[in-house]
């Protein structure tokens, strides 16, 4: 292992941090590690899961497999820049709305992934979305209301009113049983 | 309290009824906000001061006696702490307390590849992984056991040298009512022999634990654990401290699936280096060793024979079930003996079914430890009854829908196996599901490569029984209210991703009348909270709900005595509601909440009440009847469209339509998410997902390694690989239920797997019988069809195994009392072999044994 340091100024959610690490170590380590920004979360640390994206650049990138060593200069942003001052960001507040986020660990990859998706296409089909967030994993929702959820944000971030439909929360309502 | 206060009983001037306000509503879950914003704390995002870290090293071979281990360079690495061995861990451990089977680490053999051997702490986490690299440990090879067949070949050597049989963990037979006179008076018998392949849970977070050791020899462990009550107890066992020294907390979990609630290594061992360095000590596992700790399904074979009945209406009825089912365990006991019951257990509760037996084994391999994943143990059988099932349609010309409507088990009644039936909404489920996807006017009608599939399921909503003999409550829930109007709750419950905070939350803010911003939680900590069992067997909404009912109708009778008395209206009148306690008649006359409690606290004292649950005693009473109860059952039933591409097999699923018997959703959104979710996991386990394993060539060490040890290996869907779901909530209050509620988490997945392959022989006329289904085996099954074989593609048949002497149980239609009419306290396996040592034929067995298989004729005899 080796004993190498690197010391460097990263770019983390608009703020300059100084920070010394080990220079193998991931963006993912000095993250979490170094400036207490657990928010990133890691499900295998070897660009499998997707549960680490964060944006380099306004880029997802696995911070797993990223070397901090090569993030001078780079504006990276971390699920904890998402809200803007007390006010969730509008991903933020549908995933928690349509329980998006159950357990919540896959979550932060998913919504910088989405944020830098609705970046480039404001009104993605439910397609794109989908191909878009391929790349992260989900064990617990099903994937479906992760869709319905950046579907509605979009909405909400091109100023449109209006809330999903009930079946989102309620299911479909149940069809009468024609008895032969 | 010192002076009589008045006494107005509620019957004086009841208020009315009222619509819940919060129950039954989208409501965003309690912990949402801080799940978005990256700040919810899982173990791992936790770090102490003076904080080290520990690494595992992991046995390399499948099966071995461990001759010596090495530290010598270990103890060189620059920032090594110290070491533990199997030496340090005398004592052992296991979630059952039958199958104490585990140590923490191994002291004299190792049992699977994964099996940990050493634990290594050092200052920094890349210094704990080098040390645990250069730990030499040299093993001698014992043969291994990679399936059950070998098991039951191979007596010699023992993986445990405890069990019913050689390597042969548990052995069941149980006999429900006259089975043969069930087949003997059947229209026609039908046979199968099924497969369903191991698979794991793969929660997104890996297993993480902190211990931090405190003043006076206590130690706190913060672990991702959906069972802190059962982890505070393994390690008060395998420390030898008492149980007050030690604190459990379980942080929230990044997912858990039933593969977070055995007590593990690693959490044990971080709490022992603790103890031994002073200094908190945190482990998380890589996501290898989260596959190597696994506990996940069962692999199992099965074999099932139903005799059916047509009747004079066109009805098919079932005149008695055996199924047979073997268990492929892995290397320790874990929840296994649990496990093979359920495999037998919940057959009964969803059609009616007379006599029924059930033979199940469990047999040690050299493999990671199998155990409880959504569905423990049931989605196998299940999956097993409806494929039988629907060819017990095609058989009998039935449209499958109208084959179970017409054999629905009955609400309010007492199964063959003495499982108490209440509620039961599968026959609204399957109407909802038929009527939703057309399935009466488009099944057996799609054009080639296209097809339906229906399936059904049922599940606990908690098992009847605690893991451990207690007469205690199996959840509590504590109130404690001040005078700033904020209510507190306390509960030993974990939250994994479920949403069991939100429903803990919603239910005394309900009854309480205030909004969930007043409510504060403390969960899942062995200190602060009162017991509750965990996050297993779906059981928390049903049984901390019952308990939190409780706890907050004793806080708001308190409450209402209180104001009843300073505002003089009697307290039965009072409506909590808004933030407010008013008048039910004069709405205008009232407190605020807070000042409601001011009064009440000035009038009492110090405020807070408790609230318990112990689930109702079950009828059955003979050896094995603890699995399987449960005070409801949830029902689900799916429709499931694919197209299949007859050329090369592959198919796809193209739409689910699934309904679930909610009895009543505490909070729908959180139900949704739950019933899309067991839908995903059911695919899953139906399109991809298997723990297989492959065997190193000898000169590679012939170990039994993990063919998909990462998540790139073991296929899980992706987004891109989810159809579309439409689901209906089927709600008919359930009396057992908080408000009526019954569980969501594990029912939904159980007909999935079953209506893909149901589904497959729609489209393309052949049979898999097995899961998961992969592209190759329809193209053989095609294949066969066209050189005029049987179109089908799964197991030949089931194993030769002494089940030994069947427990007979007669059922409640033959007037049983719920007892066995031959229990016996050791079973009587070992003279179950023949003397040169071959398993004998049951028949055989029976006869030499002389129990004579039950008949009706018992019921005149009572
Ligand atoms: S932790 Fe980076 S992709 Fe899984
Ligand atoms: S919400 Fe649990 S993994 Fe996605």
């Amino acid at each position: 292992m080796s004993d190498d340091l690197t010391t460097l100024r990263l770019r983390v959610n608009g703020e300059t941090r100084a920070v010394v690490f080990p220079t193998h170590h991931t963006l993912l380590e000095v993250l979490r590690e170094e400036l207490a920004l657990t928010g990133t979360k890691h499900g295998c640390e070897l660009g499998e899961c997707g549960a680490c994206a964060v944006l380099v650049d306004g880029r997802p990138v696995l911070s797993c497999l990223a070397l901090a060593a090569e993030m001078e200069g780079r504006e990276i942003e971390t699920v904890e820049g998402l809200q803007i001052g007390n006010e969730l960001h509008p991903l933020q507040a549908t995933f928690a709305d349509l329980n998006a986020a159950q357990c919540g660990y896959c979550t932060p990859g998913i919504l910088m992934t989405a944020k830098a998706l609705l970046a480039e296409n404001p009104r993605p089909s439910g397609d794109e979305i989908r191909e878009a967030l391929a790349g992260n994993l989900c064990r617990c929702t099903g994937y479906h209301k992760i869709v319905e959820a950046v579907d509605w944000a979009a909405a909400r971030m091109r100023g449109e009113e209006g809330t999903p439909p009930a079946e989102v929360f309620y299911g479909s309502p149940v069809p009468d049983a024609p008895r032969v | 309290m010192a002076e009589p206060i008045r006494k107005i009983t509620p019957e004086e001037d009841p208020a009315p009824e009222r619509e819940p306000r919060l129950i039954g509503k989208p409501f965003r879950r309690v912990d949402g906000r801080a799940k978005v914003t990256g700040a919810t704390r899982f173990a791992d995002d936790l770090s102490f001061p003076r904080m080290c870290w520990v690494r595992l090293v992991r046995s390399t071979v499948p099966h071995a006696v461990i001759r010596s281990i090495d530290l010598g360079e270990a103890e060189k690495v620059p920032g090594v702490l110290g070491f533990l061995t199997g030496k340090d861990f005398p004592i052992p451990f296991g979630i059952l307390p039958v199958s104490q089977d585990e140590h923490a680490l191994c002291p004299d053999k190792v049992r699977f590849v994964g099996d940990p051997v050493v634990a290594v702490a050092a200052t920094t986490e890349d210094a704990a992984y080098e040390a645990a690299w250069k730990v030499k440990v040299d093993y001698e090879p014992l043969p291994t056991i990679g399936s059950v067949q070998e098991a039951l070949d191979t007596p010699e050597p023992r993986i445990h040298d405890y069990g019913d049989e050689g390597n042969l963990h548990k052995v069941v037979s149980m006999t429900f009512g006259a089975v043969e006179e069930g087949f003997a008076a059947a229209d026609e018998i039908f046979e199968d022999t099924i497969w369903y392949e191991g698979n794991t849970h793969l929660p997104m977070e890996q297993h993480s634990a902190v211990a931090v050791p405190e003043d006076d020899d206590r130690v706190t462990l913060w672990s991702s654990s959906q069972t802190p009550h059962y982890v505070h107890r393994a390690l008060t066992k395998v420390l030898g401290l008492p149980a007050s020294r030690i604190r459990v907390v379980a942080c929230s979990n990044g997912g858990g699936f039933g593969g977070k609630s055995d007590p593990f290594n690693h959490e044990i061992v971080v709490a022992k280096m603790a103890l031994k360095l002073g200094r908190p000590v945190k482990i998380t596992l890589t996501r290898e060793e989260v596959f190597l700790c696994h506990r996940g399904r069962h692999p199992v074979l099965m074999s099932v024979k139903t005799g059916i009945k047509r009747e004079s209406d066109g009805r098919v009825s079932i005149t008695a079930q055996r199924l047979q089912t073997a268990l492929d365990g892995g290397a320790y006991g874990s929840y296994g003996v649990a496990s093979t019951y359920y495999t037998g257990a919940l057959q009964t509760v969803t059609y009616k079914m007379p006599a029924y037996e059930f033979q199940g084994v469990r047999a040690f391999t050299n493999k990671p430890p199998c155990g409880p994943k959504r569905g423990h143990g049931t989605p196998q059988p299940r999956f097993a009854f409806e494929v039988h099932l629907d060819k017990i349609a095609a058989k009998t010309g039935l449209n499958p829908a109208d084959l179970r409507l017409g054999m629905l088990a009955e609400p309010d009644t007492v199964t063959a196996n003495w499982l108490r039936v209440g509620t039961m909404g599968l026959g609204k489920c399957i109407e909802a599901v038929v009527a939703g996807s057309g399935f009466r006017e488009r099944w057996g009608k799609l054009p080639p490569g296209r097809g339906l599939g229906l399936a059904c399921g049922s599940y606990l909503c908690g098992a009847g029984l605690p893991i451990y003999w207690n007469h205690m409550p199996q959840s509590g829930v504590m109130i404690k209210l001040d005078r700033s109007g904020g209510v507190a709750v306390f509960c030993g419950q974990a939250e994994i991703g479920q949403g069991s905070d939100s429903v803990l939350a919603a239910i005394v803010a309900e009854i309480l009348g205030v909004s969930l911003s007043d409510i504060r939680l403390c969960v899942a900590d062995t200190d602060l909270t009162p017991v509750d069992l965990g996050s297993y067997s779906s059981r928390v909404t049903l049984m901390m709900g019952n308990a939190a009912v409780q706890a907050a109708e004793r806080a708001r009778e308190q409450i209402a005595q209180a104001v009843g008395q300073q505002l003089e209206i009697p307290s039965g009148r009072l409506v909590f509601a808004d933030g407010r306690v008013f008048d039910a008649t004069d709405p205008d006359t009232g407190l605020s909440f807070q000042d409601a409690v001011i009064a009440t606290e000035a009038r009492f004292g110090t405020l807070a009440t408790t609230g318990s649950y112990i689930p109702p005693r079950s009828p059955g009473k003979y050896r094995g009847a603890g699995v399987g109860p449960s005070p409801a059952y949830s029902y689900s039933a799916a429709v499931i469209e694919v197209e299949v591409d007859p050329a090369t097999g592959l198919w796809n699923p193209l739409h689910v339509w699934i309904a679930h018997d909610i009895g009543k959703s505490i909070n729908p959104v959180l139900v949704m998410g739950q019933v899309e979710g067991g839908v995903y996991m059911g695919l899953g386990e139906v399109m991809m997902e298997e723990s297989a394993f492959r065997r190193l060539p000898r000169h590679l060490s012939n170990a039994l390694v993990h063919k998909f040890p990462s998540m790139l290996e073991y296929k899980s869907p992706s987004f891109a690989d989810m159809p579309p779901v439409t689901t209906y909530l089927i709600e008919d209050p359930d009396p057992q239920g908080p408000f009526g509620a019954k569980e969501v988490g594990q029912g939904p997945l159980l007909p999935v797997m079953p209506a893909v392959a149901n589904a497959i022989y729609d489209a393309v006329g052949v049979r898999i019988d097995q899961s998961p289904i992969h592209p190759h085996m329809v193209l053989k099954a095609l294949q066969a069809k066209a050189k005029g074989d049987e179109a089908r593609f799964g197991p030949k048949a089931f194993p030769e195994v002494d089940f030994g002497e069947t427990l007979l149980v007669p059922t409640p239609a033959q007037g049983g009392d719920g007892k066995a009419i031959n229990d016996f306290k050791d079973k009587l396996r070992s003279g179950m072999r023949s003397a040169s040592g071959t398993m004998m034929s049951r028949e055989e067995a029976l006869r030499n044994k002389k129990v004579s298989v039950l008949t009706t004729e018992l019921k005149g005899a009572r």
